[in-house]
């Protein structure tokens, strides 16, 4: 199942924009609200928890797409040291994709509360009630968005790279249309 | 395979193409930044609000850093059904029954504070309805709250600050907080003649802040409730003097004799009735219905009890009971994390968190 079309493929391209739109404002939001005293807080509060759950639902669809469909290959010229940082970069915003919203929920669960997503729609708790607990799944949950940022500011450097200094297709094949070679 | 011409592209438009690169990163993390208020020392964030508590009491680790003095109670609530045609909460289904775990306290950050020392007690419920959902409250035996805003509480909580020299709020910096803040009055009023009272199963508690019921029609409410207490004192009734620590003591002696009772009462307000500042209270005419009774059957310690590692976060709300638009109420929500952060990291003893006391529990839990 070799890509030889040099795209990635379509649900694959919807998918990475959609989640980039999501994430990047997920982790605003996030940083926004508890920096926040106002109703702010409140509404951002209300917004991102279920925004992460949806993040959780897309990354694993995503992660079955992208099983199905290998992405194209990087070009062949590419040092090898950047092939190594591009597929490590892919594989941790992967991992980072799925264990934000898992570390957010089970740190609501062990910290006691409801995890609501909704008025009234509720997700059990994933992880038992406990000070110690919650408050290293707290700043877990602090430092891997720190990571997660730090990683997105590299994928959105590394993609402008590919597109404008060495402008070899590897933007193009997420973006879409013709690649150029 | 690299672009043939990449070689031969003009030097200003490489450079041009290099900027972008650097530059929509780092408007992004100047973006990030702003947003999370590290380019603005002013903004109040939860944060600063708890350094201020901070500032004011000293930290004590492991403690809340507002309401430190306290004691876990524990029992349930029993809803008469009169709220149900005004919430569909399940707490207040007609003959529902719903655990409760609470917690009554006094104001401040030092958790060694006597009692007298102040006249309000508070009283924090967290519900457990059966659906799973919860109902988290905090009440305040006081009809009004001084501010109404977040910045004017933290205004108050500098100007009560106390002075390195005396170890006592400055007289002065009080006064002008409360000449520039004269939505205080209604509350200055109050406390001119409240006295501190003798027991927790005396006092009254209100929410303070308003909040939105929706019931089965769809209907929006806005409503504020108490907790109007079943014990009453033979009048002047006073706090021992000269004893710090006289509410947990009298709270085990009249559990002992049996469970305490509080009528819920939910007041409905009026169309015009301000929802968003809770200096000011609704005019005593206002629909009163009597939601149900709370009964408190136990009380434990606050370092072992059920209710030390609960948030009281009072937006923490069932279907059916939602925020208004009081500002308080996001700002206490914020806040609370944040403390909560702060006590749960120091139980965990994460690097970097402040050492947990190591005065002997008799000391710890007067």
């Amino acid at each position: 199942m070799n890509n030889t079309t040099g795209l990635f493929a379509l649900p694959a391209r919807i998918l990475h924009w959609l989640m980039a739109a999501a994430i990047l404002a997920m982790l605003f939001i996030g940083v926004g609200m508890v920096a926040s005293v106002s109703e702010r807080h409140a509404w951002l509060l209300r917004i991102h928890k279920p925004l992460g759950i949806a993040i959780l639902l897309l990354a694993v669809l995503r992660l079955a797409v992208r099983l199905r469909n290998p992405p194209p290959p990087l070009p062949a010229d590419l040092p090898a040291i950047q092939k190594l940082a591009a597929h490590a970069s892919h594989w941790l915003l992967y991992a980072l994709m799925i264990a934000m919203p898992l570390v957010g929920w089970a740190m609501l669960s062990a910290g006691g509360y409801p995890v609501m997503l909704g008025d009234s729609l509720r997700l059990p708790p994933i992880f038992p009630a406990g000070p110690v607990a919650f408050a290293v799944l707290r700043h877990l949950h602090t430092w891997l968005a720190m990571l997660l940022f730090l990683t997105f500011l590299a994928h959105l450097g590394a993609a402008l790279y590919h597109g404008l200094i060495r402008r070899d297709g590897v933007l193009a094949s997420m973006v879409g249309g013709s690649r150029k070679s | 395979m690299p672009d043939p011409h990449a070689s031969t592209v003009p030097l200003a438009r490489r450079a041009g193409a290099w900027f972008l690169v650097l530059a929509l990163p780092a408007a992004c993390a100047l973006a990030f930044a702003w947003v999370g208020g590290w380019l603005s020392p002013q903004r109040l964030t939860p944060r600063r609000l708890i350094d201020q508590f901070q500032a004011n009491a000293g930290v004590h680790p492991g403690y809340r850093r507002n309401h430190a003095k306290g004691v876990c109670v524990a029992g349930h609530f029993d809803s008469s059904g009169e709220a149900a045609a005004y919430s569909v909460a399940q707490v207040f289904a007609p003959g529902q029954r719903t655990p409760v775990v609470g917690r009554f306290a006094i104001p401040g950050g030092n958790p060694y504070a006597p009692d007298g020392s102040v006249p309000i007690r508070s009283m924090a419920l967290r519900f457990a309805l059966a659906n799973g959902q919860q109902w988290r409250t905090g009440m305040n035996s006081m009809p009004v709250f001084p501010v109404a805003t977040p910045q004017a509480f933290y205004a108050q909580l500098q100007a009560g600050q106390p002075d390195p020299a005396t170890g006592k709020p400055d007289p002065k910096k009080l006064a002008a907080f409360f000449a520039a803040h004269p939505e205080t009055a209604a509350f200055r009023a109050w406390a001119k003649t409240a006295k501190p009272s003798a027991s927790f199963a005396t006092d009254g508690y209100w929410s303070l802040d308003a909040f939105v019921f929706t019931g089965p029609d769809g209907q929006r409410h806005a409503v504020r409730w108490r907790m109007v207490p079943e014990a009453v004192d033979a009048t002047g009734a006073a706090a021992p003097a000269g004893q710090p620590d006289y509410l947990d003591a009298d709270l085990r002696q009249r559990l002992a004799q049996g469970p305490l009772r509080w009528k819920l009462l939910v007041t409905l307000a009026n169309p015009g009735d301000p929802t968003n500042d809770a200096t000011k209270a609704w005019p005593d005419d206002r629909r009163t219905i009597t939601a149900g009774t709370l009964v408190v059957d136990s009380e434990q310690a606050q370092d072992s009890g059920p209710c030390r590692d609960i948030n009281y976060d009072p937006t923490v709300l069932p279907d059916g009971i939602a925020i208004s638009d009081d500002p308080l109420l996001p700002a206490r929500s914020a806040a609370y994390a944040d403390s909560y952060l702060r006590r749960t990291s120091e139980e965990a003893h994460l690097p970097g968190t402040a050492r947990v006391d190591t005065k002997p529990q008799a000391e710890a839990h007067p």
